[in-house]
């Protein structure tokens, strides 16, 4: 293979490492953002996405990174979702005086990691896209330096971050020992058959490793703190593409690499499935911060699309693209609307600053409505298709302990349904305790895109995310 | 004509839309309050018109699905809809039920009412869909939708306790749901096909009928409610406002029935004939347990709402007595008690909305200052005990001699709830109504004005009607009802 065909190949990650370098150069020696600087960062990101749809498909550089339906379909959610955290974010920062130009240069670096990760084929570029992407995450969370709970959250990530990257590294440099190679393809065909206990061994701790990037129990702990403290809209970011190409990492792993073990991550994966439901739905009753509260919300959820992992094939990995997308619209017009919500300058983020929210800011207070019930799976929001399809993916693939999870599954998301509804009474129930400040226009322009999304556009979109997802979903396994 | 069943289905939300209009024209005020009252009355008795139609066109003789429409949607679901005998009058039921729930609300709701009319229409798309779908997943969409309209219109409009009663209205019914889902799910991968219809030829193996039928029954029998799970429903209805009790206790709970003889009996015979005593022993204990439990109530809402889970009894020994007099019997008791225990509900909003009060020990005596209310009254508490005449005593004898075949032990201890219905309702009837007025405070209470009895008049007329005539009803039903007994005899070998 030429370089220049490898080369077409990496194109929407060689867009997105140029620009983020040139905008770094640019910001340097303008010393500040304007709306000019923004727009092109969130260019950047479009034109990556459209090069991913576009380009052509193949591997490159010798099976290191692979260019298939799957990293294409992952890479066009990612990269979209993270321009619209550029464009959240620079206004929130920007009406709190922290502008900085390192903020849509950041939020391209780890698009661009998560871009590297989708399409790893290689124990080493996986590395590779996991470092880069956690590295700008770990600034991100700690962006306001001056507030000690940002710089609290950043700390915490890092440090929990760097471990689990050992961890990750390790594993990874078990898998070689025993298997000889790093790539994929040859890990899958030295294994094929009989898996000894070095090689699994090595996958249990890359599977940890992954599950503390996608913050499963039991390794969820960071993830409360760290909502907690980062700004609002960078929140919202890690809650959404940040997930997906975690999510896309144990699909990589686990359906290109080892294929032919799915007995046994699968036990894994529904444990740690199981745990991430009922930790984030028991533990999410006592809270009273929003942010603290969508966070154990994302553990269940992502309990939830493991799950999906963990029925496997082309069914299961379908099901859990399809969750991932639905959700991460979700969550990204929560954290929006969230961020859009101040009284007297101050964020509005309890559960009791939202009384009687109903009257004071109708719409949003409808798209918050319309976003815990999605999160709740209840029908026709686009929470329920989402669990729908994992479950049904579980449930579909006979195996016992695959339906027991499933049934398991669904009674944890009642109990979760419990907070969820604590929010719906707070905002439609209570009477209202004060005024709210206007909310920026960009911020409640996605919180309600996101909310028509969630019911009903929906049942018209699944018409299309449904083959996407399943064309996605048959690219692995084949590397 | 195709289209007929979602034009009814979703005529409601074209009224949502309308209103909505209004208000942004508008803006909020009072005048927009009573326009928006208006266009939602329009909108429930167009739906309703339509339903007649529905009805008039239902060919009676075709026990099959009919105004089929079918259309393919994503993943191999389908947007399928259809009724048939079992199905149409329930859809009629719950049109004809709306326009006397707005009425009812006309006066007594103040606050919010764009938001609450909008809570009743999109609630009346919804439990018609629910009776209409013919997809699994499109009837759970509408079944578990209805949750969210119900859960504001009583955490929003009820009582005292309304936000615990909201809570666990929507908890009880939403675990009970889960189950469900698990089992359509289960289902779809198994059958691979989530058509109605199809499944309802689909021959499951029995020993995963057995775990499907209990899935399918966590969620119906509570919402039905049955006996021990029924505890949410006395809360619910005692907060909620009138118009939420009546379309609670009207239609809501036979969303629980249908989906035992939609879902339960044709897809799952020979577990339904296996839990056929359970059902017995459940609803036995309903029909004497809640009886007993309504005649010590104090709060003349609770006891209805009792009073509604023993009815509900015979509904489901009915439903699965296994023969047509049984099904017959639980299908027209589901249509009466919704015409009966709505009008009692009425009733008690009557009284309520005068004196802001239920407890039965603050009445007395209404006969002398409220005469047109004591013969309505009346007429339904005579119902509601299943007098000759009403459309109660029609079920209730139907049910009974369907279950006295199927089980002679079952028929007799229902029976004595017959007895026992008398009891509390007569009870009731008298410590409210007869007498001399001991209240100071009621001496000067208003008889029914002419809105109240624009109100009664169609309850009346059906109460009355189906009573005397209950053919109106079999003819409709008892081809498909019949189809239904016979597949399910069929299927188990008897």
């Amino acid at each position: 293979m030429t370089f220049s065909a490898n080369f077409s190949l990496v194109l929407p990650e060689v867009v997105l490492a140029i620009s983020a370098l040139l905008l770094l150069v640019w910001g340097a020696f303008s010393k500040k953002t304007t709306p000019v600087f923004t727009g092109a960062s969130v260019l950047a990101l479009v034109v990556a996405a459209a090069f991913a749809i576009h380009g052509p498909r193949g591997d490159a550089f010798n099976g290191v990174y692979s260019a298939d339906a799957a990293a294409t379909y992952a890479k066009v959610a990612i990269f979209l979702f993270s321009a619209l955290a550029i464009v959240l974010g620079d206004r929130w920062l920007a009406a709190r005086g922290d502008q900085k130009f390192e903020f849509p240069v950041l939020v391209i670096l780890a698009a661009l990691g998560m871009g590297i990760t989708a399409s790893a084929g290689d124990l080493i570029s996986l590395y590779i896209g996991v470092e880069l992407q956690s590295l700008a995450l770990y600034v991100l969370a700690a962006f306001r330096r001056d507030d000690a709970k940002a710089s609290e959250a950043g700390l915490k990530y890092f440090v929990l971050g760097a471990l689990s990257s050992g961890i990750l590294l390790y594993g990874a440099s078990l898998i070689y020992g025993f298997s000889g190679s790093t790539r994929f393809v040859d890990i899958a065909a030295a294994s094929h058959g009989a898996h000894g206990v070095g090689l699994l061994f090595g996958l249990i701790f890359v599977i940890c490793g992954l599950a503390f990037k996608v913050s499963a129990a039991p390794f969820h702990m960071w993830t409360p703190d760290v909502y907690e403290g980062a700004p609002t809209p960078v929140v919202g970011f890690f809650a959404a593409a940040p997930k997906l190409a975690a999510m896309m990492m144990f699909a990589r792993v686990l359906g290109d690499a080892f294929p032919g073990a799915t007995e046994q991550w699968r036990q894994i994966l529904v444990i740690a499935a199981l745990l991430s439901v009922f930790v984030g739905a028991f533990a999410g009753l006592a809270q009273t911060n929003l942010k603290r509260l969508w966070a154990y919300s994302s553990i269940a959820n992502v309990g939830y699309a493991l799950l999906g992992v963990a029925a496997g094939g082309e069914v299961g990995l379908q099901s859990m693209l399809v969750f991932m997308t639905l959700y991460m619209v979700d969550v990204t017009g929560f954290f929006a609307c969230l961020q859009a919500l101040n009284r007297d300058g101050k964020p509005m983020e309890t559960i009791e600053d939202m009384a009687g929210l109903i009257k004071e800011r109708p719409g949003i207070a409808l798209a918050m409505t319309a976003f815990s019930l999605s999160a709740l799976g209840l029908p026709p929001f686009s929470g329920f298709w989402s669990k729908f399809y994992v479950f049904k993916a579980a449930i579909g693939t006979g195996d016992v302990m695959m339906q027991w999870a499933a049934v398991l599954g669904l009674v944890g998301s009642v109990v979760a349904a419990f907070y969820y509804l604590r929010l719906i009474k707070a905002i439609w129930f209570d009477a209202s305790t004060g005024s709210v400040d206007v909310p920026s226009p960009s911020a409640r322009a996605v919180g309600f895109a996101a909310a028509i999304f969630s019911f009903p556009i929906v049942l018209v979109a699944l018409i299309w995310i449904d083959p996407a997802a399943k064309a996605a979903a048959a690219a692995f396994g084949h590397a | 004509m195709t289209g007929l069943l979602s034009l009814t289905t979703f005529a409601p939300l074209v009224g949502v839309a309308v209103i909505l209009v209004a208000r942004a024209i508008q803006g909020p005020g009072a005048k927009t309050d009573t326009l928006a009252k208006w266009i939602a009355l329009a909108t429930t008795v167009v739906a309703f018109a339509l339903s007649l139609v529905l009805t008039l066109q239902f060919d009676a003789k075709n026990p099959g699905f009919q105004f089929v429409e079918d259309i393919a949607w994503f993943g191999g679901l389908h947007y399928r809809m259809g009724i048939d005998g079992i199905s149409v009058l329930l859809v009629l039921l719950t049109a004809f039920l709306l326009p006397i729930c707005i009425v009812a609300s006309w006066k007594s709701v103040d606050k919010r009412v764009v938001e609450y009319l909008i809570a009743f229409l999109v609630l009346e798309t919804l439990v018609i869909g629910v009776f209409c779908a013919l997809d699994l997943v499109l009837f759970y969409l509408f079944f578990e939708g209805g949750l969210v309209p119900m859960f504001l219109i009583i955490g929003i409009w009820g009582g005292k306790r309304r936000i615990y009663a909201a809570y666990k209205f929507f908890l009880y019914t939403l675990l009970g749901s889960v189950l469900m889902l698990a089992a359509i799910l289960a289902m779809i991968s198994i059958a691979g096909t989530s058509s109605i219809p199809e499944l309802m030829t689909y021959k499951f193996a029995p020993w995963l009928q057995t775990w499907l039928w209990l899935a399918f029954f966590a969620s119906f029998a509570v919402k039905m409610p049955m006996w021990p799970v029924h505890t949410w429903l006395p809360d619910a209805h005692v907060e909620a406002p009138t118009a939420g009790s009546v379309i609670l206790a009207g239609i809501l709970l036979k969303m629980g029935g249908y989906g035992f003889m939609r879902f339960s009996i044709p897809m799952f015979p020979n577990a339904s004939e296996m839990f056929q005593p359970l059902v017995f022993a459940l609803s036995g204990i309903a029909i004497v347990y809640t009886s007993l439990v309504a005649f010590r109530q104090t709060d003349i809402k609770k006891l209805i709402a009792y009073s509604s889970v023993a009815h509900m009894g015979f509904v489901t020994m009915g439903i699965f007595s296994g023969n047509a007099a049984g099904e017959q019997g639980a299908l027209f008791q589901m249509i009466s008690h919704g015409v009966i225990s709505g009008a009692l509900f009425l009733c008690v909003g009557v009284v309520y909305d005068r004196m802001h009060t239920r407890e039965i020990a603050f009445y007395g005596g209404l006969t002398n200052r409220m005469p047109h209310y004591a013969f309505v009254f009346l007429l339904f508490t005579m119902g509601n005990v299943g007098l000759p005449g009403t459309s109660g005593f029609v079920g209730e004898i139907l049910t009974m001699t369907g279950v006295y075949k199927a089980s002679t032990w079952t028929a007799i201890v229902s029976a004595t709830g017959v007895i026992l219905s008398a009891m509390y309702a007569l009870t009731l009837y008298r410590r409210v109504m007869y007498g001399e007025i001991t209240n100071p405070e009621l001496k000067t209470i208003k008889d029914l004005d002419a809105r109240e009895i624009l109100l009664f008049a169609p309850l009346i007329i059906m109460t009355l009607v189906l009573g005397i005539y209950p053919n109106l009803v079999f003819n409709l039903t008892a081809s498909s009802v019949d189809g239904l007994v016979g597949a399910w005899r069929a299927a188990v070998g008897g």
